[in-house]
């Protein structure tokens, strides 16, 4: 498949990744086994590393709790960051991970069932971690968008159900 | 009491649509495929250029003709678009919604009794805005086998003395149909032949889905100097509440234009005006990424048509599909109620659009996929409730 239509198919499926192949094939114009051999090969180049549902926990259990944690590190001498970073990311708790420019090192959110456990977490987990010097923990108050999608829309079509 | 009423007013009848949407809104539960309108915001830069313009007192007339500014970005973007250069200062004018000038460029050249040909089905005011300023309205029933172009042989029939302008509406709401340059170069001829004005309404001209891109009549040799041009923001841009629109031509017949426009409207909403030369100038990736969007969609709901053995010709023009209903032996307007009724799914009659729109029904693809999937499934029941 030329890069230009697989550009459009990992567009469309990073709205929507519940799209069948047939209809896929439908929207570009390219046969379904194209797409579902394009798209096996893009899950093993791990350019599409997996599938997510959008899940406004929220409305599931209204105790969750989300922290951003920044992270000041000393990395250890010859391996940077990186070696830090999966010690980091291999705790469950840990939901993302990025290594930041600017006033500190790492940036973690972190997820867990209360403001205790989450706290727990960084005292007991993160800031045990040799390389961290200090820890700064922001908890989130409210989730507006993620991924793109916005959490508290209410919006309804307003248009005119007919129109010329 | 007297009958204070105009005869000519009261010989217009109301639009069929009208009819359709009071049914539609009074029906629970109703799912709508029935919309002329696209379903995206408006992109974020441009409403932001709009609040701008209310935070910075932006809030008065502006000239008759429109912000100079704008004009000026109407000039750029058609020269970018269509090749054809129009001076920013006689020949464009900022109007309320292409609707304002289809009925200012009619008004303009129109004396009583000149006949005016058009193409049917078609938009709901082309028709009733000719009778409004004493024309005579001349349809050309354009025919699904032609996939709803018009042809110079149809051009040529409807010709008479009296003709003096022919109506262009492509890409076309309501079939979808689009006139390709090769197309628009078989009817050229007839119009130079006759010495006929074409007003061109290329209102959907940002939404053409094929290998070639959209292209103006008025680009054409000979064409320019005999055309009116009217376009929007309201479909490329997903504009339409904020009503503007404009028309491009000769400086005689725009002058005139502006004429009326000054003494009925005064101008075109300041606010709209200052967001659409956001738009103009850095809108171009947000109309491909829609255009992309519609063109998904537009194979998506064909590909179903087809599947379910509805008839349509595949379109390649603004967001609508026009299915042939005729094996179901029942009228557009009665398909519709009933399809409204059983599966609550809203549609067009295609008679809402001019007599041959009849036996056909129009089928707006401006909703997301997971909605036309929707409206597919109801279709379907319907459909198959009755073969």
């Amino acid at each position: 498949m030329e890069k230009s239509l697989e550009l459009k198919l990992l567009e469309i499926l990073s709205d929507n990744s519940r799209l069948e192949a047939e209809e896929l094939s439908v929207m570009l114009g390219v046969d379904a086994d194209t797409i579902r051999n394009t798209i096996d090969r893009l899950e093993k180049e791990k350019v599409i590393c997996g599938y997510n549902t959008l899940i406004d926990w929220d409305k599931v259990h209204d105790d969750d709790v989300t922290a951003m944690v920044e992270l000041r590190v000393t990395p250890q001498g010859g391996e940077g960051y990186d070696k830090i970073a999966e010690k980091i990311s291999s705790f469950p708790q840990v939901d993302t991970l990025y290594l930041m420019s600017g006033a500190y090192d790492f940036l973690v959110t972190v997820k867990g069932r209360s403001i205790k456990e989450v706290s727990l977490f960084v005292s007991g987990k993160l800031a045990q971690i040799d390389e961290v010097q200090s820890t700064t923990t922001h908890f989130t108050l409210s989730k507006y968008k993620e991924l793109g999608v916005l959490f508290k829309s209410k919006k309804t079509d307003e248009r005119m159900l007919v129109s010329p | 009491m007297r009958d204070f009423l105009s005869e000519k007013v009261k010989g217009i009848k109301p639009s069929g649509i009208r009819r359709f949407f009071d049914l539609a809104s009074t029906t629970e539960g109703v799912i709508s495929l029935g919309v002329g309108e696209p379903d995206f915001d408006t992109p974020w830069h441009i409403r932001e250029a709009g609040i701008t313009a209310l935070h910075q007192g932006k809030t008065f007339y502006t000239s008759n003709s429109g912000l100079p500014a704008l004009k000026k970005a109407v000039s750029d973007f058609t020269l970018r678009h269509t090749g054809v250069e129009y001076n920013p200062d006689s020949e464009i004018f900022i109007t309320v919604g292409g609707s304002e000038a289809i009925d200012l460029a009619l008004r303009s050249i129109i004396n009583e009794g000149d006949e005016i040909i058009y193409t049917d089905p078609s938009y709901v005011s082309y028709l009733p805005c000719i009778k409004l300023a004493d024309g005579v309205p001349v349809p050309i029933c354009l025919k699904n086998e032609n996939r709803f172009k018009l042809t110079a042989e149809e051009l040529e029939n409807a010709i008479t003395p009296k003709t003096k302008a022919v109506i262009l509406a492509f890409p076309n709401n309501p079939t979808g149909a689009i006139m390709t340059k090769a197309d628009l170069e078989k009817i050229v001829p007839v119009i130079l032949k006759h010495d006929l004005l074409v007003i061109t309404d290329e209102i959907y001209s940002a939404l053409t889905y094929g290998d070639e891109k959209h292209t103006s009549i008025s680009s054409l040799e000979g064409m320019k100097e005999r055309t009116i041009v009217i376009n929007g923001f309201s479909k490329a841009f997903a504009m339409t509440g904020w009503r503007l629109g404009y028309a491009m031509g000769p400086g005689e017949i725009i002058s005139q234009m502006i004429k009326i426009h000054q003494f009925a409207i005064m101008c075109a909403p300041t606010v709209s005006q200052y967001a659409a030369v956001e738009a103009l100038n850095n809108g171009d990736a947000d109309v491909e990424n829609m255009r992309q969007e519609y063109d998904r969609r537009r194979r998506y709901l064909y590909n179903e048509l087809e599947k379910m053995g509805l008839p349509c010709f595949e379109p390649e023009g603004a967001f609508y599909m026009f299915p042939d209903i005729r094996q179901f032996k029942m009228t557009s307007e009665e398909f519709a109620t009933r399809l409204l009724n059983e599966q609550k799914l809203a549609v067009v009659p295609g008679d809402a659009f001019g007599e041959s729109g009849e036996g056909f029904i129009r089928i707006s693809y401006a909703y997301s996929v997971s909605e036309l999937k929707e409206a597919v499934r109801r279709l379907k029941l319907f459909t198959e409730s009755l073969k």
